[in-house]
């Protein structure tokens, strides 16, 4: 690790200003950071930790019915707190990792890092949810759809903090991971949802550009949902997968139809 | 009747109160006041020509004490290799030089160029990103197959090409054997890959190098296996210092696998440069630095074909196999896919005909060398995988093959050149199918085809040769030292007694075990027996321990030592009892006259040993201190039959293991529960090679796999329940204990039991997949079924170079039935 300044506000207000200094970053719960800290991939002049600050932790429900979930709050919370409200997006959260890094990652150090192969972007874009990002120049609301940009790239700007993320409940859901077996993140995973108006898929781990919207999928689980529906499509392009020592393309594109066909079964 | 204390029982392994409680004390734990870091700034090309290292601004950073690179070690030997094999047509092997700090060009990722010692490892870390190698990119070869041909691009620029030694074993067997094929009613090929593991101990590498002025010694605190090996090396061909101004400790080691037996130019680097500082100098490897600069494990590349006549017995067996040895030659390098696997390619069979080609390779890639079982999983892996295939293609009972070509009569001389003193594969064969229920298999497979899956079963023998030992044998074959075991046995005036045992635990567990067999010996209890191994400056000359040779061997030696204790005691005893020697008995720790009710206590004759008023001085000097050196006449060779049933899920390729049972023969055994605990480690890690490990390079030499995030070690989930079994005993005849060894076993035979239940399961599916290389990932095992052979980016080769799983293992068309 390189030195660095540590600063631990207790507000969302106070993180917002630090975050403006020249050169510093936010410290979520420091899951992805901290590795690449010590390979001396990464490094800031300044470091604010938001594990500090109780407003942007726990999960309450809104006027609409959307669960809530603060941009502090770690996977094992959402596992624990979103079990009977929302149980696909609970065990999404808790199979994340190892007990260590769901006692300490976050939901929003998750979403803002957008890893291809991370398993809450897949939540958050299944499920339509709403991202709140807190910045100098107040709150912003984005749509999921608008926030994953590709690759460990969002809509967030410099500055911008996760403060909390909002989930419409569906009607059915399910998230399907199959594992990298050496790093256990998702090798392809697929979450569907159903809503009243219509399903949603999202798929990670698979793309090149991150996660997606396997839009063939929605429109045919949309008309009829069963796993047969997706057993009749045609695999997304092999092309445009992550093709590494795991699996290749046209493997992955092969998963994304078996785990979401294993998504729509299970939900 | 299971035993409480001694021989047979299963005390709880003391060592284990302080490795549980965090209170081992391991080399990092190891620091000498006022000593200095080193890090080492390590290659990140594969193959490049060092135009220039500016070390100027680096030189000037904060707490930076001094910069080496190599040519502060003109005048220093290079890393030594300890076997020499002579090739096909009598000539030495290929031997490049090893520098400590890389000279004139870097030959793999991970190659040290320059060593950054300062006050701390962060600012010795600093001040090695300053530093700027001018590198001029070389191509890098990577594929053996490529290495070795025609203008290949030259690992070592003085060679003449990239093979090491090209080797044949027996090579006057060669024409009979080549007969013996081309008269055969069926010959079944397989080509297939052993592959390439980083071996990951728990504990990294870690170095202290410290140097006395007053008496100008040097002392070095090693991870090692085998200190006195280190000692040996580091003094005599690379640093010259006498061993007696050398001492060299291996302290509480977190594991070794083999791949902590060799000598590493860390280790050379620390010891010289605190003579040259005159401050100690401390090594602590990160896990990255670990992936490349262990030596790596396997990587071999082989071609097999086994003969078989009307009546299917086995007629002839010839293999020619690709060894990688990477960019250097680690100590033992040579001698694994030569002498520890070549001897073993007869497996449990009495095949007549036998011929080994093994052709070494210099890549540019991290240095292999010996890893748990070492040349003996290649030999057994490749052996038991084309016995499935044959009695696949022969419509024939995989496991009546076998039995049917077992060697059934003892001691029986191998057409590779070793004897097998004594087994029993029926026994032990039989052992197994009881633990299996094979006949309920059918039943299992249909219950798992109900559920969508595919179930496999598969079984197969193994043996090794273990307790790596007879000197004068090993000398014949190349080994540049000698491979007996030692050990002091020093009682006390009070009675208790500390052993000084050349061999080196790491794990295994030899505080508990090998104090059992002592107190058993003379009938004390066994906490009266404190076991130290680790320091040269204490323990005669040792060899330490791999090959699954410390009780066979180090074990041996204490036999012997105790037993001269136990001789002198009773003269000691018959002075104190006035009574003839030859009546003396020692039962339950007492002696006694025979026919008498005389008895002395062990405690009073070691106390009369070191209080000699009443004592037989004419006769016998004081004391009671005894060292004795064990060299046995031959290996030992376990042997055993192991079993595993899988599922195979079709859609996504995954495998589970849903069962492994394994039936051991290790001759006689002295800790049952440390006995099984060695089975369990060495099933994971077989288990882990079969399905998740593998070391994988790009075309550009980069390490694919170089952290956790993609070399998948086993985890408890990935392992099922194990069943093992060791009642099959036939001691081996030629060490005093009667045993054979343990350590390896599990890694040497489980490979190929998963890999023949895998395809066992994907012909249940029908799919005709003849083989899979190893690890059988989900992704590798999904594109068998389609009949493809996915490379998934890494330039380690296929055996053979087709695109289908056909044409990589079986190659064009060569199966043959005459
Ligand atoms: C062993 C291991 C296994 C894992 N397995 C999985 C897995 O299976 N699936 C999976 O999805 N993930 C996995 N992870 C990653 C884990 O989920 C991390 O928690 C997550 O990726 C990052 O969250 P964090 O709170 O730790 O963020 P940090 O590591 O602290 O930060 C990550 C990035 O996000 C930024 N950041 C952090 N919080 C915020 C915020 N509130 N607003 C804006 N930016 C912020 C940081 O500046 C940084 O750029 C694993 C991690 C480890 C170590």
């Amino acid at each position: 690790m390189y030195d660095f300044e540590l600063v631990k506000p207790k507000t969302l207000r106070e993180a917002v200003a630090a975050l403006q200094a020249e050169d510093a970053q936010a410290l979520g719960g420091g899951q992805t950071l901290l590795p690449t800290m010590k390979a001396r991939l990464a490094m800031a002049e300044q470091f604010v930790a938001l594990s500090g600050i109780d407003e942007i932790k726990g999960v309450c429900l809104d006027d609409d019915g959307r669960i809530c979930i603060g941009g502090g709050t770690t996977h094992a919370t959402v596992a624990r707190e979103c079990a009977e409200s929302y149980p696909a997006l609970a065990s999404l959260a808790g199979r994340i990792g190892d007990p260590a890094v769901r006692n300490r990652g976050t939901i929003g150090g998750s979403i803002a890092n957008n890893d291809p192969s991370a398993c809450y972007p897949a939540g958050a874009l299944g499920s339509n949810a709403t991202i709140m990002a807190e910045g100098p120049n107040g709150t912003r609301e984005i749509a999921a759809d608008d926030f994953f940009l590709g690759m460990f790239t969002t809509a967030l700007e410099e500055g911008e903090i996760v403060s909390e993320v909002k989930f419409p409940v569906p009607e059915r859901a399910r998230y399907e991971k199959f594992i990298q077996p050496a790093s256990r993140f998702p090798l392809v995973a697929a979450f569907v949802a159903k809503f009243s108006d219509g399903v949603r898929v999202a798929i990670t781990g698979a793309s090149s550009s991150g996660v997606f919207r396997w839009t063939e999928a929605e429109e045919a689980l949309s008309a009829d949902w069963s796993p047969d529906a997706v057993k009749g499509l045609t695999a997304p392009d092999a092309g445009e997968m992550i093709s590494d020592l795991h699996g290749d393309g046209a493997y992955r594109a092969h998963l994304v139809k078996v785990m979401t066909a294993r998504a729509v079964a299970a939900a | 009747m299971p035993k409480d204390t001694g021989i047979g029982a299963s005390p709880k392994r003391r060592e284990d109160v302080r490795f549980l409680t965090g209170k081992g004390r391991y080399t990092d734990d190891i620091n000498v006041a006022g000593q200095a870091h080193v890090v080492f700034l390590r290659s990140d090309v594969a193959h490049g020509r060092i135009r220039g290292i500016d070390t100027a601004a680096a030189e000037e950073m904060e707490g930076v004490i001094r910069i080496f690179t190599a040519k502060d070690f003109e005048g220093v030997g290079g890393i030594p290799c300890g076997w020499q094999i002579t090739d096909r047509q009598g000539n030495p092997m290929q031997e490049p030089k090893h520098p400590i700090l890389a000279e004139g060009k870097v030959r793999h990722v991970g190659d040290p160029i320059a060593a950054v010692v300062a006050e701390t490892r962060d600012q010795a870390r600093d001040a090695a990103e300053v530093i700027v190698a001018d590198i001029e990119d070389l191509p890098a070869v990577i594929d053996m197959k490529k290495a070795v041909a025609e203008g290949a691009p030259l690992v070592h620029d003085d060679l003449t090409s990239n093979l090491c030694y090209d080797w044949g074993f027996v090579e006057e067997n060669r024409e009979a054997v080549d007969r013996a094929i081309s008269g055969a009613a069926h010959v079944t090929t397989l080509e297939l890959v052993n592959n390439r593991l980083v071996a990951n101990p728990m504990e990294p590498r870690v170095a202290v190098g410290d140097y006395a002025f007053h008496d100008d010694s040097s002392t070095l605190y090693t991870t090692s296996q085998n200190p006195h090996v280190i000692r040996l090396l580091m003094g005599a061909f690379v640093l010259n210092i006498p061993e007696h101004k050398l001492r060299v400790v291996a302290p509480d080691v977190g594991g070794g696998f083999g791949t902590k037996i060799f000598h590493y130019a860390e280790e050379a680097f620390c010891t010289f440069a605190a003579k040259q500082l005159q401050r100690p100098v401390k090594w602590t490897s990160s896990r990255s630095e670990a992936f490349m600069s262990d030596a790596h494990g396997r990587d071999h590349v082989t071609k097999i074909e086994l003969a078989l006549d009307a009546d299917h017995n086995f007629t002839a067996v010839r293999t020619e196999t690709y060894a990688n040895m990477g960019a250097y030659l680690s100590t033992f390098a040579p001698s694994v896919p030569t002498w520890l696997h070549g001897t073993l390619m007869a497996g449990n069979y009495k095949t007549p005909n036998i011929y080994v080609n093994v052709k070494a390779v210099f890549t540019n890639t991290v240095p292999v060398d010996a890893y748990r079982g070492a040349g003996r999983p290649e030999a057994t892996f490749q052996l038991e995988r084309v016995i499935d295939m044959a009695a696949r293609e022969l419509g024939v009972d995989p496991v009546e093959l076998r039995r049917k070509n077992y060697v059934t009569e003892f001691p029986y001389a191998t057409p590779v050149a070793v004897e097998y003193d004594t087994g029993d594969y029926n026994a032990t064969m039989d052992k197994l199918l009881s633990m299996i229920d094979r006949e309920g298999f059918a039943e299992r497979r249909r219950e798992s085809e109900a559920r969508g899956k595919l179930r496999g079963l598969g079984i197969n023998a193994y043996i090794e040769a273990c307790g790596i030992a007879p000197s004068q044998l090993v000398g014949q074959l190349g080994a540049r030292a000698g491979l007996y075991e030692s050990a002091t046995v020093r009682v006390n005036a009070t009675g208790g007694l500390v052993v000084m045992t050349g061999s080196h635990s790491h794990g295994q567990g030899h505080e508990t075990s090998f104090a059992q067999v002592v107190a058993d010996m003379i009938g004390i209890n066994e906490d009266q027996v404190e076991i130290v191994h680790g320091d040269t400056a204490n323990s005669p000359m040792g060899m330490g321990t791999y090959g699954s040779r410390s009780l066979a061997v180090g074990g041996s030696a204490m036999v012997k030592a105790t037993e001269k204790i136990i001789a002198k005691a009773k003269k000691i005893a018959a002075h104190l009892m006035e009574a003839s020697e030859g009546d003396i008995e020692l039962k339950e720790g007492r002696f006694t006259v025979a026919g008498t009710d005389k008895s002395v206590a062990w405690g009073d004759v070691t106390l009369a040993a070191y209080v000699p008023h009443n004592y037989p001085l004419e006769e016998i000097e004081p004391g009671l201190e005894e060292t004795a050196f064990y060299d046995p006449n031959n290996f030992t060779y376990p042997a055993g039959a192991y079993a595993c049933e899988v599922e195979v899920d079709p859609e996504t390729g995954k495998v589970d293991v849903l069962a492994f049972a394994a039936a051991d023969d290790f001759g006689n055994v002295v800790n049952p529960m440390i006995v099984e605990g060695q089975v369990h480690g060495g099933l994971a890690q077989g288990i882990g090679q079969a399905l998740l490990e593998n070391c994988a390079y790009d075309e550009e030499g980069q390490l694919l796999s170089a952290s956790y995030m993609d070399y998948a070690m086993p985890r408890a989930h990935d392992l099922p329940m194990f069943q093992v079994d060791h009642s099959c005993q036939t001691p081996c005849t030629h060490n005093p204990l009667g045993v054979k060894g343990c350590g390896e076993a599990g890694a040497i035979g489980s490979p190929p039991s998963i890999v023949n239940a895998v395809i066992d399961a994907l012909h249940s599916g029908g799919h005709d997949v003849p083989h899979i290389d190893m690890p059988l990932t989900p992704a590798r095992v999904w594109h068998a079924m389609q009949g493809g052979a996915a490379n998934l980016g890494s330039a380690q080769p296929a055996a053979g170079s087709g695109n289908t799983t056909h044409d990589r293992s079986v190659g064009a068309g060569d199966t043959a039935t005459h």
